[in-house]
């Protein structure tokens, strides 16, 4: 034996070489949940961890990017960071990023913990509880960075109660509940391939970039440091799929099915962040549009899915009406948050000239004609001292639970609505994309908790708006428009402060 | 569609340390189709087909050993498929 194994032999060694054969108890008993599905797995040793990370090398490099971002940390609250923020407004994208994904990061890391336990297979259960531990880092690091903010700014103060309860955190909150009481294939496809290898370049990429470019180097750090992890995921996605369509054809629609279901799950939910990109970013780095052309169009749908036809693949379901609302998409996201910002954890406000100048660039055949008008109708409103919104409660649709407020392929000023009956009740979802799912699964998604309507059945503290944000956990200063908010107020008052100093 | 060959693949990294500047600076001379763009905090490089990182060009630029592992305190995101990830050398391409 050579004294030194090489990166190959040491993860054969440490991953293959510590797994055993249950002799006295069956497998079948050992590892209950990996038939049930329909999935044949004929053998585990054909799965293959490109990384070949092994426990000793996980924890050496994992240690120094958790040192990196801690120093990050340090040197902005020692150095006063929050000040130089391109704008306060700047961080409702990090209230959001706090509220949505953090808790998210923590449901991962409990199911994939659940998953290093049942998969029966070596390898993938190793890869499984890297993730795992990698998730539960992600939730701890993203508290820490964004403590620092919660100190000085609203809107951050009990995100893991917002979670439970506030209306547009359902989205994120079913989306993970959906794929956690899901089989353990269908979650890694929804998880592990579906977000993270198609989509979640979407939201960290840019994103973070963007963090850098409104002067947010801890976030961006954070981002990086997380998104390092992401790409072992996504390797993990992209192993999972293959090793799954090489196992047996038998597996190819099923595969194909999850994948058509959590594409377009993963792609609803990501309107939030394509909101976030257009109209949170003081200082803008690209648009959805563009960023969905160069992560989506060009690398997944021009790069992985030549590649997954090998196996009979075909592009997900639904992907052309995703494509053709990428001129719309952000636009119809901000203004109903922008109507609904008085019961939110965030504020929102009228884009500035430059700003709605640069809306229109990004978007030349839509801007212009069907969105500038209502921002225009809102500064009107809020110049003759109003401000606009909405008193009714919006409807959600069944399935992603975002407030119906899509519209029909090809007709941006149509909402689009779907309905279907089960067992005598009438439900509502949002798109064709939505309404597949339904029609697939109806069993599963009646059962959804949609705040709307427990609002009406009064189960949120109570029937007026008031109660209802007592109940979220939300304080003063938390919502509604940022024009006058606290968090203006008091950044206002700051930089006079500096001004006054220097 | 297009051939594995032409479709690209790429790595998104971190930009600000010397230690990736050097890393993009060795992707780039072992892999003379590639090309480099910046973005606030990142640098990308992308080629058609095929990208290869070799140990032997990183430590020559670094003056340091380095370990192929160290990529991950580097990479941010990745388009393509992990082919290889050994020792010497990291591959990426589409198989396909």
């Amino acid at each position: 034996m050579s004294k030194k194994l090489s990166m190959q032999q040491r993860y054969s060694a440490l991953t293959r070489g510590l797994d055993w054969t249950p002799t006295y108890v069956d497998a079948e008993q050992v590892y209950p949940y990996t038939r049930f599905e329909g999935i044949k797995v004929h053998d585990w040793s054909k799965w293959d961890d490109p990384f070949r990370l092994t426990v000793d090398s996980y924890f050496k490099y994992q240690a120094e990017k958790d040192k990196r971002l801690y120093a990050v940390i340090d040197g902005f609250v020692q150095g006063q960071g929050h000040l130089s923020l391109s704008d306060a407004k700047y961080v409702n994208a990090m209230k959001l990023f706090l509220q949505g994904v953090t808790p998210l990061e923590y449901a991962a890391h409990r199911h994939f913990a659940y998953l290093a336990r049942y998969y029966d297979g070596p390898g993938p259960r190793f890869a499984a509880l890297c993730q795992s531990i990698d998730e539960l880092r992600h939730t701890q690091t993203e508290v820490h960075t964004l403590s620092s903010y919660n100190k000085m700014f609203g809107g951050m103060h009990s995100w893991p109660q917002q979670f439970d309860r506030v209306w547009y955190l359902s989205v994120p909150k079913s989306f993970f509940e959906d794929a956690m009481s899901a089989g353990p294939f269908e979650f890694l496809i929804a998880i592990s391939f579906s977000f993270e290898y198609l989509l979640t370049n979407l939201l960290f990429v840019p994103f973070m970039s963007g963090a850098s470019f409104n002067g947010d180097v801890p976030t961006m750090t954070f981002g990086f440091s997380a998104q390092s992890d992401e790409s072992r995921h996504m390797t993990l996605g992209l192993e999972a799929i293959k090793f799954l369509l090489e196992q047996d054809e038998d597996n190819v629609p099923l595969v194909q099915a999850w994948i058509d279901k959590w594409f377009w799950r993963g792609y609803r939910l990501v309107s939030l962040i394509a909101q976030m990109l257009d109209y949170m970013l003081p200082r803008k780095v690209m648009s959805w549009k563009e960023s969905f052309e160069l992560y989506f169009e060009e690398q997944m749908l021009g790069g992985l899915f030549a590649d997954l036809e090998f196996y009979g693949i075909r592009p997900p379901k639904h992907v052309d009406q995703a494509i053709g609302e990428k001129e719309i998409l952000s636009h119809q996201v901000a203004w109903t948050l922008y109507q609904f910002s008085h019961a939110a954890a965030f504020t929102t406000t009228v884009p500035d000239a430059e700003h709605l100048d640069w809306l229109s660039e990004q978007y030349p055949d839509t801007f212009d004609k069907y969105f500038r008008p209502l921002w225009d109708k809102a500064a009107r409103i809020q110049e003759g001292g109003g401000r606009y919104f909405s008193g009714g409660l919006p409807q959600l649709c069944q399935v992603c639970q975002v407030p119906m407020l899509f519209t029909e392929p090809g007709d941006p000023t149509t909402i689009a609505q779907r309905e279907n009956l089960y067992e005598g009740e009438r439900y509502h979802t949002c798109s064709d994309g939505c309404q597949w799912i339904f029609e697939r699964e109806p069993e599963k998604y009646v059962q959804a908790w949609l705040p709307v309507h427990q609002i009406l059945q009064g189960t949120c503290g109570g029937p007026t708006i008031p109660d209802v944000l007592a109940w979220y956990g939300l304080q003063d200063g938390d919502s509604g428009e940022y024009v006058g908010s606290l968090d203006q107020q008091d950044w206002q008052k700051w930089h006079a402060e500096i001004e006054v100093g220097s | 569609m297009n051939a594995a060959g032409t479709r690209k693949v790429g790595f998104d990294l971190q930009e600000g340390s010397d230690d990736n500047r050097f890393l993009v600076e060795a992707i780039s001379a072992d892999n003379p189709e590639a090309v480099v763009t910046s973005m606030p905090g990142l640098m990308r490089v992308q080629a058609p087909g095929r990208m290869v990182i070799n140990r032997d060009s990183v430590e020559q630029r670094l003056g340091r050993p380095w370990e192929t592992h160290e990529f991950q305190l580097a990479i941010v995101s990745y388009f393509g498929q992990i082919a290889e990830w050994d020792d010497d050398q990291i591959v990426i391409g589409w198989q396909h």
